[in-house]
């Protein structure tokens, strides 16, 4: 008998807090194989957020931290600069990333710093109940937009890998997603292609990927699944949006 | 054959193995709860099987093995 799959050596026994069948578990489990496949369990250091993810210090085999609301880039970017030959990289949500933390993932960025950002779009504050987020959907109701996200009233969402990959700091930058098999796989090239950039050091690296919260979307996990499919995936394409790794094209 | 493995006690019930499974080899057996109080997936026809990990790869809560 052969191993077809089973669980990475970078995810520790602890139980995930994540609520049923919300895909935060699944991409810890793609940031860990790719990892894994690296080979760099004992040269990486993460930040964890401030989000659902803030015990993600508990999940992942490898040190890491826990950096205030947003300023996972800010932590990163210290770490890195001391242990340059360390594989950094923050796992951010889009609250955390895109609200509070807009200023510092956008200077991480600009400036090159060498570190490897996972960003987490669900479209909504997961943790503290379901409140709108800048990802938030125009019509998607939240407790804050009850009746629908009005773009007359807060714009349209904010579309973070095609801003981040105009900043010449930037290069590699990757919006994927966790809603099938296929595009499982895809995410976890992607992931592991950033980091590769990392270590090949040409500059600032980001994966978003398009993530479910069933609790706060009030869906079931299967139906979360689906509408990632059919609302998220048309307003945020995917695709590879900057590569300037040693070798692309 | 394939042998699948699914932790049970880490199972959260969420049914993304079951949708996505081709060969509708995972199902939910009524009768069976785990500790937190969720009905974990059960392997209910194992001989379908084709080890695709389709399975494994959507489960947020790794819960699965898939050997051949
Ligand atoms: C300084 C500060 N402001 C606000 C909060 C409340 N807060 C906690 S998590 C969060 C947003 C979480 O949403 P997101 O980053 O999208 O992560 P998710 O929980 O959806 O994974 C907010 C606003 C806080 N903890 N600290
Ligand atoms: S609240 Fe949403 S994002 Fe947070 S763990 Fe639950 S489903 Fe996942
Ligand atoms: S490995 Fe494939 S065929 Fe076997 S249970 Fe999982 S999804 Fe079904
Ligand atoms: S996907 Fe994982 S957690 Fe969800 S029902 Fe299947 S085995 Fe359980």
């Amino acid at each position: 008998m052969s191993i077809v799959f089973s669980k990475p050596l970078s995810l520790t026994d602890n139980v995930l807090t994540y609520c049923p069948g919300c895909t935060h578990g699944i991409i810890h489990r793609l940031v860990a194989e790719a990892i894994d496949d690296l080979g760099v369990q004992s040269q990486t250091i993460g930040v964890a957020p401030v989000g659902c993810a803030v015990f993600a210090y508990n999940f992942f085999a490898v040190d890491m931290l826990q950096a205030a609301h947003g300023r996972a880039p800010a932590v990163a970017t210290g770490v890195k600069r001391v242990h340059p030959d360390k594989i950094v990289f923050t796992y951010q949500g889009d609250g955390d990333l895109a609200s509070i933390g807009m200023a510092e993932i956008m200077h991480a960025a600009a400036r090159g710093e060498k570190i490897t950002t996972i960003f987490v779009n669900n479209a909504i504050y997961g943790m503290t109940g379901g409140q709108m987020a800048p990802t938030t959907l125009v019509g998607q109701v939240t407790t804050t937009s009850p009746y629908g996200r009005s773009e007359e009233l807060t714009g349209k969402p904010i579309r973070v890998s095609e801003i981040i990959s105009q900043l010449d700091g930037t290069a590699y930058a990757a919006r994927v997603s966790a809603h099938d098999p296929k595009h499982v796989m895809e995410a976890k090239k992607a992931i592991r292609k950033a980091f590769e950039t990392q270590r090949g050091g040409a500059g600032f690296s980001m994966v978003e990927v398009l993530s479910t919260c069933p609790t706060n979307w009030g869906m079931t996990p299967i139906e979360a699944l689906k509408w990632v499919a059919t609302d998220m995936v048309p307003y945020y394409p995917l695709g590879v949006y900057k590569d300037l790794s040693k070798g692309a094209a | 054959m394939p042998t699948l493995t699914i932790q049970s006690d880490l199972c959260k019930g969420c049914g993304l193995c079951v949708d996505v499974c081709p060969k509708k080899v995972l199902g939910f057996d009524p009768s069976s709860l785990n500790a937190k109080g969720y009905r974990p997936a059960s392997v209910l026809a194992p001989d379908a099987c084709v080890a695709c990990a389709f399975c494994a790869r959507m489960c947020p809560d790794c819960c699965i093995t898939v050997e051949r």
